[in-house]
C-alpha cells in the first residue's frame, strides 16, 4: 500500500505520509473544537474539564427553566422563519427576472445584490442601527426581519441565479407558446425543476438569520434579544456552561440542515449542475 | 377604425413597410418586457437599497460633518497612534491568519482534489461542517478550550510538554486560532474549485519530460492553481479586516481591531463622527484591495473561484 504510486509523477503513498498526517490533523482541528462541545454539555460541574467529572441534564434545564433563554429562541426562530419567507420570495423573483430580462441594468442590479456580502458587516450594522433609531424600529421584530433580509437574499440570489444559468429556458417558452402566461409557466414549468436550489437557498437563508451575530447586538436588544445576542454577552461575561447546552443545539440544528442540503442535492430530480457555492457541486462527478 | 384599415391597406401594398411596422411593434413589445423583467428584480434592490446602503451613504455624510459644518476632524482624529496601532493589529493579525490559512489549506485542498469523488465528497464535508455550524458555537468552544485550565493545556501538562499553563486566550494567540478556525473553510472552497479542473495531463506530461516531481509540482501544478489561491486570500484577508465577533471574544478587550474600535464610538461614545468616518475608511480598504486585485487577475476570478 505505501509503495503503491499516489500521483501522476510516481510519489508513493509512503513518500507523501506527511501530507496525509497534516491534513488529518487540519480536518480534527476543524471539526474536534465544536464536537467536543456535546460532552462537555452534559457535565455536572460548572468548570469545563474535560472528560467531565460526572454527568448531568442540569445544564439544559438552567437552559429550558429560563425564560429569557427561552424567549430569545422564541425570537430567534420566528425572525429566522419569517426571513427566509422574505428573502427566497424577493430572492428567487429577482434571480428570475434578472436571468430572463437581458437588459443592461440586470449587471449593475447583480453587483447590488453582492454589496451586503462585500461590506463589512460591523458597517453595515451601524448603519441599520443608525437608521433604525430614526424610523424607532430598534428593538423590533420587524426592524430584526428586514435587516436579517437584506443579509440573506445576495446568498439566496447566488443560489438561485447558478441554477438557472444550467437549466433549458425553451421549456417555458414552449409551455408559452402553448398557451400560459408568463408567471403561470414560471410556477408550473421552471419552479419544480428549479426547486432544489430554491429549498437550499431557502435553508440558507434561516440559518444564516438563525446565526446572525452582529447586526442583532445593535438592533435587538431589550425583550427582543435574539439567542445570538444574549449568548454573546454572556460569551463576554464569563463562561457558563449553560451556553454548552444552547451550543449543543445548535450544532443539532446545524447538522440537521447540512444533512438536509445533502439529501436535496442527491435527490434524483435534482438539476445535473445546480451550482450551490456552500455544497460543492462535485460529489457526483466532475 | 378607418386609420386601421388604411394602414392595412397600406402595408399590403408595401410589403416592406409592413415588416417594419411589425418589427417596431415587435421592439417596443421585446422592450416593455424586458423592463417588466427587470423590475421583478426592484424589491430586493428597494429593500437592500434602503436597510443597507442609504445608511451607509448617511455615515459617509456624518463622517465630514461637526454640527452643521463641514469638516475634516473625524479623519484627522484617526491619526493618533490609538488608532494607528489598532490599524497595525488589524493588518498583522488578517496577515498572520491568511497565512496559516493557506498554509493548512493548500495541502488540505490539494489532497482532497486528488480523491475520488466519494471521498473528497466526504472530506469536504467535514470542511463544510463548520461552517454551518454557528459563529458563537465556535468561539465558545475555542474559549472552553484554551481557557487556564482548559482541555489544551492540561492536555499539554499531562504530555509533560509544559509545565505551567499557557496563556492561550484574552490575547494574539487565542484570537488567531479562533479565526483561522473560522476562516480556513473559505480559503479551502476557492482553492478546491480551481484545483478539481487542472487536467492532470500536464503534471504527467513534465514527469515525462523527465520533471522530478517537486518540480512538476511547484513548476506546473501550483502556477495553474493561483487563480484559486489568489481567490482564497483576498476572500480570507478581507474577511478578516472586518471581522468583529471572534475577535472582541476570544481577545477579551486586550486585542484591538478597527471593527471594535467602530462599535467602541458608537456604544461607549455615541460619537457618530468619529464611528462613521472609521467605517469610511475600512470600506475604503476593503473595496480598494479588492479593485486592485480584481484589475490584477479579474473579479469574476474572485467571485466565481475558478
Amino acid at each position: 500500500m505505501l509503495r503503491r504510486p499516489a500521483t501522476e509523477t510516481q510519489i508513493t503513498h509512503g513518500g507523501r505520509l506527511w501530507l496525509y498526517v497534516v491534513v488529518g490533523l487540519t480536518l480534527l482541528f476543524l471539526i474536534l473544537p465544536s464536537l467536543l462541545v456535546i460532552p462537555l454539555s452534559f457535565s455536572d460541574s460548572r468548570y469545563l474539564a474535560f472528560p467531565p467529572p460526572g454527568w448531568s441534564t442540569r445544564w439544559y434545564e438552567a437552559y429550558f427553566g429560563a425564560i429569557e433563554w427561552r424567549d430569545a429562541t422564541a425570537m430567534s426562530f420566528t425572525a429566522a422563519t419569517l426571513t427566509m419567507i422574505i428573502s427566497t420570495a424577493l430572492g428567487t423573483l429577482a434571480a428570475y427576472g434578472m436571468h430572463t430580462s437581458g437588459s443592461r441594468f440586470t449587471q449593475l442590479a447583480y453587483a447590488t445584490f453582492m454589496l451586503p456580502l462585500i461590506i463589512p458587516g460591523i458597517l453595515i450594522a451601524i448603519g441599520i442601527f443608525l437608521l433604525y433609531a430614526y424610523l424607532g424600529l430598534n428593538n423590533t421584530l420587524t426592524g430584526i426581519v428586514l435587516a436579517h433580509s437584506v443579509m440573506a437574499i445576495p446568498l439566496v440570489v447566488i443560489l438561485v441565479a447558478s441554477s438557472l444559468k444550467s437549466y433549458d429556458m425553451s421549456q417555458e417558452m414552449v409551455a408559452r407558446s402553448l398557451g400560459a402566461s408568463r408567471p403561470w409557466a414560471f410556477l408550473t414549468v421552471t419552479l419544480p425543476q428549479i426547486r432544489t436550489s430554491v429549498i437550499s437557498a431557502a435553508i440558507l437563508a434561516f440559518i444564516t438569520s438563525l446565526d446572525e451575530v452582529v447586526i442583532s447586538l445593535f438592533i435587538a436588544g431589550g425583550d427582543k434579544a435574539t439567542l445570538t445576542r444574549r449568548m454573546f454577552n454572556a460569551l463576554r461575561d464569563e463562561i457558563d456552561p449553560t451556553i454548552a447546552a444552547i451550543s449543543t443545539l445548535l450544532i443539532l440544528i446545524s447538522i440537521f440542515l447540512l444533512g438536509l442540503t445533502q439529501l436535496l442535492q442527491r435527490s434524483p430530480n435534482r438539476q445535473p449542475t445546480s451550482g450551490n457555492e456552500a455544497t460543492p457541486r462535485d460529489s457526483a462527478k466532475a | 377604425m378607418t386609420t386601421t384599415s388604411l394602414a392595412g391597406e397600406d402595408s399590403r401594398r408595401d410589403p416592406g413597410a409592413a415588416k417594419a411596422s411589425n418589427e417596431a411593434a415587435y421592439r417596443r413589445r421585446e422592450r416593455s418586457e424586458t423592463t417588466a423583467l427587470a423590475a421583478l428584480a426592484v424589491p430586493g434592490l428597494l429593500l437592500i437599497g434602503a436597510i443597507a446602503l442609504a445608511p451607509i451613504a448617511w455615515l459617509f455624510w456624518l463622517s465630514f460633518r461637526s454640527g452643521s459644518d463641514f469638516t475634516l476632524e473625524h479623519y484627522q482624529r484617526l491619526l493618533h497612534p490609538t488608532y494607528t496601532l489598532t490599524l497595525q493589529s488589524t493588518f498583522e493579525l488578517s496577515f498572520l491568519v491568511t497565512a496559516i490559512c493557506v498554509a493548512l489549506g493548500y495541502p488540505l485542498s490539494y489532497l482532497i482534489s486528488q480523491l475520488r469523488p466519494k471521498l473528497a465528497a466526504m472530506l469536504l464535508l467535514l470542511v463544510l461542517f463548520p461552517v454551518w455550524t454557528s459563529l458563537l458555537v465556535r468561539c465558545y468552544a475555542w474559549l472552553v478550550l484554551l481557557q487556564r485550565r482548559g482541555v489544551v493545556n492540561s492536555w499539554l501538562q499531562d504530555i509533560g510538554l509544559i509545565e505551567a499553563p499557557l496563556r492561550l486566550m484574552h490575547n494574539f494567540t487565542g484570537t488567531a486560532i479562533g479565526m483561522v478556525h473560522i476562516m480556513l473553510p473559505f480559503m479551502v472552497l476557492p482553492l478546491y474549485a480551481t484545483m478539481r479542473t487542472i487536467n492532470r495531463d500536464y503534471v504527467r506530461a513534465a514527469a515525462n519530460l523527465g520533471a522530478s516531481p517537486v518540480q512538476a509540482f511547484w513548476h506546473v501544478f501550483v502556477p495553474l492553481s493561483l487563480p484559486g489561491l489568489f481567490a482564497g486570500i483576498i476572500i480570507v484577508f478581507v474577511l478578516c479586516l472586518g471581522f468583529y465577533v471572534t475577535p472582541a471574544l476570544l481577545g477579551g478587550g486586550r486585542v484591538m481591531m478597527w471593527s471594535m474600535q467602530i462599535e467602541r464610538n458608537v456604544t461607549y461614545h455615541s460619537d457618530w463622527g468619529a464611528a462613521s468616518a472609521l467605517g469610511v475608511v475600512l470600506l475604503a480598504m476593503t473595496l480598494a484591495i479588492l479593485w486592485a486585485v480584481g484589475r490584477l487577475i479579474g473579479f469574476d476570478r474572485i467571485v466565481g473561484g475558478r
